[in-house]
């Protein structure tokens, strides 16, 4: 049977520190974290809870690279 | 067995790398933390790759924060001047009807310096997207007030909050554009929310899919956070969003006619010089000379100043026209300042016209001028003394003769208004005098083989400013040869 999951995955140095992501997710996926990127900039990371998928994290988010959200298919 | 599928992420509309953006940051755009730009650019790079529409979209920066937005686009990008964002697209939409042109503005230049143009532009409904973002400020420039900012809110420039009594209320674009009859949707949205932005993105794809239909003019006004300068995080920014921007600028469709109408079309324009030609020169231009063409007479060596003088309705400026015509064919610089104002209504008219070798600095001709030509005693009168010593005056008698006291100068005078009579219209007097004008050159300053030359290049002033109607070309060269034939020089 096939089974479906999904994965947001964070660019560290392509995010702002913004925080859009953070409160977009109806899942609290994801929390600013505490370390810097190369812009000097903390950014986005994971908490653990589980992705569904939506994409809003990234329809909010103003940088074009920063979030991919993936959907993982296992057989 | 894992099998991975990207759902969201970096568009194709974008550059794979931002090799436009000057220093080592490639990847990331310049836009501050959170700021709405970033999440509108994402939408429209989606929207131009989805569409497959990459290679015939022109994105025109404005001037404001997004005015390098061609770093990033992949398709063709145009800075305008502050404002002009709608005038530049017009042109190029109107040149290049396979183009879609979106022209990407801000408050500050779209409301504020170019609200005319982008109001001239939806009202002759231009096939443009226009997405205008509304931040409530001006951003690039750290903060002032701007033609959105809401009321009691405070800038850099309102430091007490925006007072509607001494600065007026905030423009509303969208309730503006929609009244007017030829767009054909606009819509306000707000990069707030998740389910917000994605009512911007419908919105965003359904402009371009009017454009790609040719429907006309749409446009898309988005309630955009400048986290920055509004000193907000992200969650007090998506508040100021939707609950007090909102509140002044309702969000919603305000007009969406898009279904009921036709395609424009629009005549194409004709790029073809020979064409253009042919269409404003119905008369056929004798061949003219080389580029390269110098006449070597001493009297082009400098600088040479004509006033041309009369009352309103004479034919003053067009004379003054022919005559700067005639330079311009000759490969003159050449300027042609007509005076307007009061004193055109029923009282003396004039004009400078100024040929010259090199650049012309002042083409208004107020003293020491070479050639005074006036058509009648009045403006002869106000006008000689502005001419040099030894300069020459051309005079209309047909009021009239010459004034005594000019005698002393080098004068040529012929009846040019009552040989224009003669000749079945008054209109004709400009050009008896241009012949006399020739006879004038033609004593004073012409070798031999310039002399055929010069009655050419007359005709080809002529012809250059009457290319309208053949038989008044034809008239006027005739009038040009009586006037040849009746010149004369009253003094040595
Ligand atoms: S895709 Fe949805 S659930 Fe997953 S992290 Fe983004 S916002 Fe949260
Ligand atoms: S929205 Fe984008 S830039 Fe902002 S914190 Fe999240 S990942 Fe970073
Ligand atoms: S100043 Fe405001 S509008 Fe400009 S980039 Fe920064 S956040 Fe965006």
């Amino acid at each position: 049977m096939n089974k479906k999951k999904f994965e947001v995955r964070i660019a560290p140095d392509e995010c702002k520190g913004c925080e859009r992501c953070v409160i977009a997710c109806p899942r609290n996926v994801l929390k600013l974290g505490t370390a810097l990127n190369k812009l000097g900039f903390p950014y986005a990371v994971r908490t653990g809870q589980e992705c569904i998928g939506c994409g809003g994290c990234f329809l909010t988010c103003p940088e074009p690279g920063a979030i991919t959200v993936v959907q993982i298919e296992s057989e | 067995m894992e099998k991975e599928k990207i759902l969201y992420g970096r568009s194709n509309g974008f550059f794979p790398s931002f090799e436009r953006r000057p220093g080592p940051i490639k990847t990331n755009m310049h836009y501050c933390p959170g700021c709405g730009h970033g999440i509108l650019h994402k939408l429209i790079a989606e929207a131009i790759d989805d569409f497959g529409i990459k290679d015939k979209t022109i994105i025109i920066a404005p001037v404001g924060c997004a005015v390098f937005s061609y770093y990033y686009f992949d398709c063709f990008g145009i800075s305008a001047p502050h404002g002009r964002a709608p005038a530049v697209a017009t042109g190029l939409a109107r040149a290049n009807p396979e183009n879609l042109v979106i022209s990407y503005q801000g408050d500050g230049d779209l409301a504020s310096i170019g609200f005319n143009h982008i109001l001239q532009a939806a009202n002759r409904g231009e096939n443009l997207a226009v997405f205008f973002v509304n931040n409530a400020i001006y951003g690039m420039t750290g903060g002032q007030m701007a033609p959105t900012t809401l009321p009691g809110q405070k800038t850099q420039t309102s430091p007490l909050g925006r007072s509607v009594t001494s600065e007026g209320y905030p423009l509303k674009v969208s309730e503006t554009v929609a009244a007017l009859d030829a767009p054909v949707y606009v819509e306000r949205c707000a990069l707030s929310t998740v389910q917000n932005i994605r009512k911007a993105r419908h919105a965003i794809r359904k402009a371009l899919t009017n454009s790609i239909e040719r429907k006309g003019f749409s446009l898309v006004e988005l309630l955009s956070g400048c986290p920055v300068n509004l000193k907000m995080n992200a969650r007090d920014m998506n508040e100021f969003l939707d609950n007090q921007m909102s509140r002044y600028f309702p969000l919603g469709v305000y007009k969406d006619t898009a279904d009921s109408r036709d395609p424009i079309s629009r005549p194409t324009g004709i790029y073809e010089p020979q064409a253009v030609r042919e269409l404003l020169y119905p008369v056929r231009v004798a061949d003219g000379v080389s580029e390269s063409f110098r006449n070597p007479s001493r009297i082009f060596q400098s600088e040479r100043r004509i006033k041309l003088c009369g009352s309103g309705g004479q034919g003053v400026l067009s004379l003054g026209y022919m005559l700067a015509t005639m330079g311009k064919l000759r490969n003159f610089n050449v300027s042609w300042l007509p005076s307007y104002g009061p004193e055109m209504r029923g009282g003396t008219a004039n004009c400078s016209v100024v040929l010259s070798r090199d650049s012309i600095g002042s083409p208004l001709v107020s003293k020491e001028c070479n050639l005074l030509i006036a058509l009648n005693g009045p403006s002869l009168e106000k006008y000689l003394p502005t001419l040099k010593r030894n300069g020459i005056l051309l005079y209309d008698e047909s009021n009239g003769s010459c004034p005594d006291e000019v005698l002393d100068r080098v004068i040529y005078t012929l009846p040019a208004s009552d040989l224009a009579k003669q000749l079945g219209d008054l209109k004709y007097a400009n050009s008896v005098l241009l012949g006399a004008v020739a006879v004038m050159m033609c004593d004073l300053f012409l070798d031999e083989e310039d002399k055929a030359d010069f009655d050419r290049v007359f005709e080809e002033a002529i012809m250059d400013c009457f290319h309208e109607k053949e038989h008044v070309v034809k008239n006027n060269i005739k009038a040009f040869y009586i006037g040849k034939a009746n010149a004369r020089r009253i003094r040595n």
